[in-house]
């Protein structure tokens, strides 16, 4: 994998995570471009995007869009469950994630993602693992806080 | 779960918009980070957010600085939110090494991801990081060990791996799994960045690949897929290990913690299934171990669900990438089908995306799901579209190729992505090039949308290859001459039209075709084109390059008389041009408009295509044209100064100087219009210039793409493509709108199926090969030279101008003789290169099929052969008692492997005989079924192995004789299949003494027209430098030394079976200087090729 970028349907960057060495610039360019096209897409197209040399495969979960960029050889079908995947892994650690969770927390999005991915190659699938990993880790750290925002919709 | 997600996320749109909720207020009033991102989710105009973050970097900045900030780790996050909003925050970066240095964990773990944030490998403030994680790895806190390996895993500076590297491969044994696989994964990254640094740590990743724990033995997969990438033979014994473990994975022996949706480590079994695939590619044994495990895994991925679809996408993949199983390859297909066919999007590209992958393959295929792809032809989403074009392109033959353009340009016109129209442009124009002969003004007027959508983006090569096809014409005059004049009048009605709008290298194609073929139209006064094309120049977005060639055309146009106002005006107003190119052109016009003698000769009429001037310059002594090859060569052995005295080559090096030299402002590089067309190109594109170079750093590889399938060949196999396809619409009985579709399919899907499409397809690399002017080549007496292959300038003039010369002479009873050879032969045996260099010759294709004891006694060996990894020693053992008896005896080259499909193995060799070259040819049925009615042996029962041989010759030299060939055959089954091959011989192999007398010798000499001169290194040994070289060619290339008198010898050879070429050679200063003749063209050049790669050999 070669990036991932996850922003709200506003296009407003939420999470980006390079694995391939890029300078600011280029990473600003690609984002804003990239946001366009998959913003500019309809809900019932394909996930996958040629763009450029790459391959860019998209998922949206209610406002927000994950976003990742695979050389051509890699299976589309997988990075979807990838990204598939992250989500599970902030939901079960946010417990019902939402945009807010992201944007609030996001270095804890960033701690969870680094534990799930490394290097751009996934590192660790099982969901148990990832989050054990990553407690042991906030066991160390003063308790985050939490959102209370069950009065905004009932689940 | 993902439903949970879905609905519980579905509520929040219209979160962020209501910002002045209580909710959202009480949320982000906790911290600063909160108000942050509350204030800027308040601002309305992109100004006051960037006023916003200004203030809030210069806070940070402060609080950050000051000695005894108990803030860093939150100041760090606002930092990382500021960043990722597209602000510089590069102050922090400091501090966040800082921290991840000095903090307590909890810092250190928000200092190190700021870091792997904020800084890339490359950047230099990462030494100072270096030995913070050198630190963290000696750490007895397991969360700090982890903490510097994730981070070196992304990131760390390539010089200081050393550094590291030993505590990380220690890490290797740490007994806490996640440790070990962090480990891998950073010995993952240094492979990555620095393959040699972990080079001896190799068994340790074996280590690695057996672990008890398979998250760690998952990351091992990752270093062994690149590293079998890169290297597929290394590692074939892992096979059956990788096997072992894909087995287990399919059949739920790991933990349930590795499942996802149930399915058991699907990661894993895609990575395992992707390094089997490199693995089998090509080898017969290697992936023979794994059909089970592929079938197995077939089978199980059963649950509708894209985890398992994922899976299922690679073992296709994987099937059709490995040595062919045929049973595998149905099942496989099927699951193609699967996936077309799937209403949903995302899997029915993939389909497309693996029909594409394997139509090259299994052309049938696409026959099969044509209505869907017709379907998705038309679809919505343009990926979806833009996939089944890159299909259709796979697809393309002689037949559908104006419909698929068609729908290539249709999609051109709506794409907006500058990344599409570059590659799609570039394909319509292969595709237009490549089948150009049958529909001429559909060529031009492909190649006039294909200028205008392409624009200036396009590759530079295209209107180059389009000029030159243009105008080295097709095989008929008449054809010829209809095709110019029909690029003519499309481009008049362009220009009096709004020019203005057309792209740059479009206006350069319409000036240079203008100036050169615009007499081709009786009604066009030259007044009125050159009035056109003066109205280029007026044009204020045209580039200087666009100028000079409009003023290039203008040369070649001006009459003097009426025109000259004109060209008087433009000329006056260039010459004083800043731009020296500019400049020298315009003098030129000038001079050239006021002197009409001197422009007849310097641009006679039509100057295309004749080449008179260059044979009156070969029959007063000059020297022929040598490719640059050979020229270079020459340069770099001869640094020293030629003693030689200059020949009567004016117009040759006079073209080369106008080349080297163009800004001189001499009337001398004039004489680049002197030879041809091709040459002026030169003049005006420097792209030209480093396509030649180009050719010259990899001459022989180009020459072995020469081979294009040709379309043409085969018109018989355009019926058989016909009736199939009439089939197959009335299969079924067809509602009224689904006609229209029925009628696309037919004329997309024609041809598909027969041969010709197969051995379209047969091209394995997609790779755009834009000089699709040599396939026409193949066309019956088309032009194609020698000198050509050898260097693969394309672009360098002269060599055509031998070119056309030759084929004059031979253009006719070639033709001939290829249609008479093709009709005759069971076998297809033709050349690759055109009939023009060789011809086979088939001698009654003796085949013998083995009798069954024989047989039975080769089993295992006929079944092997492969195109192993070493497939030379492996087949030539046990092929070589194949050999026909009469043979035997005779030394033969190495047995190669030509190619091979689910039941054919070819291989070939080549014996050298007194008289004649033979090829003899093993097929090999490595299938379990018998082969029917194959051409030429007849049948052949499993695992046996027929013999052909051919007898060659050439017919006109090239540096390597390319033979190619078609074995078709049926299947029990029924099926016809067919399979190319095609076999590359050296020249040297149809080489062979030729004995004559001195006198003999002498009178040859003189009635010789084709020569070349060249210089070669003496070979400077004990003995006489003339003698040991003269031995050393002798034994190298079989040429008889007819006499050796002092300073001189002259040699003699001849080509196969009777052209003679004579070899005159003399030392002098310090180098051999030689002097070829023979009577068939290239054959000196050839020769001579080869006389320098023997000596340089030595």
């Amino acid at each position: 994998m070669q990036f991932m970028l996850l922003f709200s349907r506003q296009g407003k960057l939420r999470l980006q995570k390079w694995y391939v060495p890029l300078s600011d610039k280029e990473k600003k360019k690609i984002t804003r471009e990239l946001v366009q096209t998959v913003l500019a897409r309809k809900p019932k197209m394909c996930s996958f995007l040629e763009w450029r040399d790459l391959k860019i495969v998209y998922k949206r979960y209610a406002s927000l869009y994950f976003c990742c960029a695979i050389e051509d050889q890699d299976n589309e079908l997988i990075t979807l469950e990838i990204i598939h995947r992250y989500v599970e892994l902030l939901d079960k650690y946010f417990g019902s994630v939402c945009e807010l969770d992201i944007i609030f927390n996001f270095e804890k999005a960033y701690f969870i993602l680094d534990e799930f991915l490394l290097g751009g190659e996934a590192q660790e699938t099982s969901k148990k693992n990832v989050l054990k990993a990553i407690e042991q880790a906030d066991l160390l750290q003063e308790v985050r806080y939490t959102p209370n925002h069950s009065h905004v919709w009932q689940i | 779960m993902s439903d949970v997600v879905e609905k519980t996320l579905t509520a929040l749109p219209s979160l962020l918009s209501l910002d002045s909720h209580p909710g959202s207020a009480k949320l982000s009033s906790t911290s600063k980070l909160g108000n942050l991102i509350r204030g800027i989710t308040e601002l309305t105009s992109k100004h006051e957010e960037e006023k916003l973050i200004q203030h809030e970097l210069l806070a940070i900045k402060e609080q950050v600085s000051s000695p005894n900030t108990t803030m860093m780790k939150e100041l760090m996050v606002r930092s990382i939110y500021c960043e990722m909003l597209g602000y510089e925050a590069s102050f922090s970066y400091i501090h966040a090494i800082k921290l991840a240095q000095q903090g307590t964990v909890l810092e250190k773990r928000v200092g190190y991801l700021a870091v792997s944030l904020f800084l890339n490998e490359s950047h230099e403030l990462l030494l100072l990081l270096v030995n913070t994680v050198l630190k963290d790895l000696q750490s007895t806190n397991l969360i700090e060990v982890c903490m510097a390996l994730t981070v070196v895993s992304q990131m760390f500076p390539k010089d200081m791996i050393p550094a590291i590297l030993p505590l990380v491969e220690e890490k290797l044994n740490h007994p806490k799994e996640i440790i070990r696989r962090k480990a891998v994964l950073a010995l993952y990254k240094f492979y990555l960045i620095a393959p040699n640094q972990v080079q001896h740590i190799h068994n340790k990743f074996r280590k690695a690949l057996c672990d008890k724990d398979p998250g760690v033995m998952t990351a091992s997969l990752h270093i062994y897929l690149q590293m079998i990438q890169e290297n597929p033979d290394a590692y074939k014994d892992l096979t059956p290990s990788f096997v072992t473990i894909l087995k287990q994975v399919v059949g739920g022996k790991l933990p349930m913690d590795f499942n996802y949706h149930t399915v058991p480590a699907p990661w894993l079994q895609i990575q395992l299934l992707r390094i089997l695939a490199l693995l089998g590619k090509n080898d017969q044994s290697t992936s023979e171990v794994m059909y089970e495990v592929l079938d197995e895994s077939l089978r199980r991925a059963e649950m509708n669900h894209n985890i398992t679809y994922a899976i299922l996408y690679e073992c296709v993949k994987c099937i059709y990438t490995i040595h062919p199983k045929s049973d595998l390859l149905e099942k496989a297909a099927k699951c193609i089908g699967n996936f077309v066919l799937s209403p949903k999007i995302n899997l029915k590209y993939l389909g497309l995306k693996a029909l594409t992958y394997v139509v090259q393959q299994d052309p049938k295929l696409a026959l099969q799901h044509q209505m869907t792809i017709i379907e998705c032809l038309d679809h919505p989403d343009l990926i979806i579209k833009r996939e089944t074009l890159e299909l259709l392109f796979r697809i393309t033959n002689a037949q559908n190729v104006t419909v698929i353009v068609e729908k290539m340009l249709e999609f051109l016109c709506i794409s907006e992505d500058d990344h599409t129209t570059i590659d799609l442009v570039g394909k319509v124009a292969e595709l237009a090039e490549k089948y150009p002969l049958k529909y001429n003004e559909w060529f031009i007027e492909t190649m006039n949308t294909v200028f205008s959508l392409g624009g200036d983006m396009m590759q530079p090569d295209i209107p180059n290859s389009f000029l030159k096809l243009l105008s080295e014409g097709f095989d008929s005059v008449e054809e010829d001459r209809k095709l110019k004049l029909f690029a003519v009048n499309s481009y008049v009605p362009l220009l009096r039209g709004e020019p203005g709008k057309l792209p740059q290298r479009f206006l350069q194609v319409i000036s240079w075709v203008l100036g050169e073929y615009s007499h081709l139209r009786e009604d066009l006064e030259p007044a009125e084109v050159l009035s056109l094309l003066a109205k280029l120049l007026d044009m204020k977005n045209s580039s200087s390059e666009t100028k000079s060639w409009v003023l290039m055309a203008m040369t070649k146009l001006c009459k003097g008389g009426t025109d000259a106002s004109v060209t008087q005006e433009v000329s006056e107003t260039y010459s004083s041009s800043l731009d020296t190119v500019l400049r020298q052109r315009a003098h030129e016009l000038q001079y050239l408009s006021q002197d009409p003698e001197l422009r007849a000769r310097v641009l006679p009429r039509g100057s295309c295509g004749n080449f008179a001037f260059v044979s009156e310059a070969l029959a007063a002594g000059a020297a022929p044209y040598k490719p640059p090859h050979q020229r270079q060569e020459e340069l770099d052995q001869s640094k020293a100064l030629s003693l030689e005295p200059y020949g009567l080559s004016l117009p040759i090096s006079m073209s080369s100087c106008s080349i080297t030299d163009r800004q001189s402002p001499t009337l001398l590089s004039m004489s680049s219009g002197l030879s041809g067309d091709t040459l002026k190109l030169d003049g005006v594109k420097r792209v030209w210039g480093r396509e030649g170079y180009l050719a010259q750093r990899e001459p022989v590889e180009e020459a072995a793409q020469v081979e294009v399938p040709s379309p043409i060949q085969s018109p018989g196999r355009q019926g058989e493509g016909d009736s199939l396809h009439s089939q197959t619409p009335t299969q079924t009985p067809t509602p009224e709108p689904e006609q229209e579709k029925q009628q696309l399919a037919s004329s997309l899907f024609v041809g598909l199926a027969s041969q010709s499409s197969v051995s379209l397809m047969g091209k394995s690399e997609p790779t755009p090969q834009r000089f699709r002017r040599k396939a026409k080549g193949q066309g019956p007496g088309s032009s194609f030279n020698a000198s050509e292959q050898i260097s693969s300038s394309l672009i360098s003039p002269p060599s055509a101008v031998d070119n056309l010369l030759c084929n004059n002479l031979l253009d006719s009873n070639n033709a001939s003789e290829l249609a008479e050879q093709t009709s005759q032969l069971s076998q297809r045996l033709t050349t690759a290169n055109g009939t023009c260099h060789t011809e086979a010759e088939l001698t009654e294709p003796d085949t013998k099929g083995c009798n069954p004891a024989l047989r039975r006694d080769n089993c295992v060996v006929a079944a092997d052969p492969g195109p192993h990894d070493d497939p030379g020693r492996l087949t030539e053992v046990c092929l070589d008692s194949y050999l026909p008896a009469e043979l035997s005896g005779l030394s033969h080259s190495e047995i190669a492997p030509l190619c091979a499909n689910q039941s054919l193995n070819l291989s070939a060799c080549h014996v050298q005989k007194e008289d004649s070259l033979i090829l003899v040819v093993f097929i090999i049925n490595s299938s379990e079924s018998a082969i029917q009615q194959m051409l030429p042996a007849g049948e052949m029962t499993s695992h046996s192995v027929a013999v052909g041989q051919y007898s060659l010759t050439v017919k006109r030299p090239a540096v390597h004789v390319e033979v190619v060939g078609t074995v078709s055959y049926q299947l029990p089954a029924g099926t016809s299949q067919s399979l190319q091959f095609s076999y590359k011989v050296p020249l040297t192999s149809f080489i062979r003494p030729f004995v004559v007398s001195t006198e003999e010798y002498g009178t040859m000499w003189l009635s010789f027209s084709h020569d070349t001169k060249q210089n070669l290194t003496l070979i400077n040994d004990n003995q006489e430098p003339l003698t040991a070289t003269l031995n050393a060619l002798k034994k190298k290339l079989q040429l008889h030394v007819v006499e050796v008198i002092g300073m001189e010898g002259i040699v003699a050879c001849r080509l196969l079976q009777d052209l003679p070429c004579l070899m005159h050679c003399r030392v002098n200063a310090g180098w051999l200087a030689v002097w070829l003749r023979s009577p068939v063209p290239d054959l000196p050049d050839c020769l001579i090729y080869h006389c320098q790669r023997a000596l340089q050999s030595l």
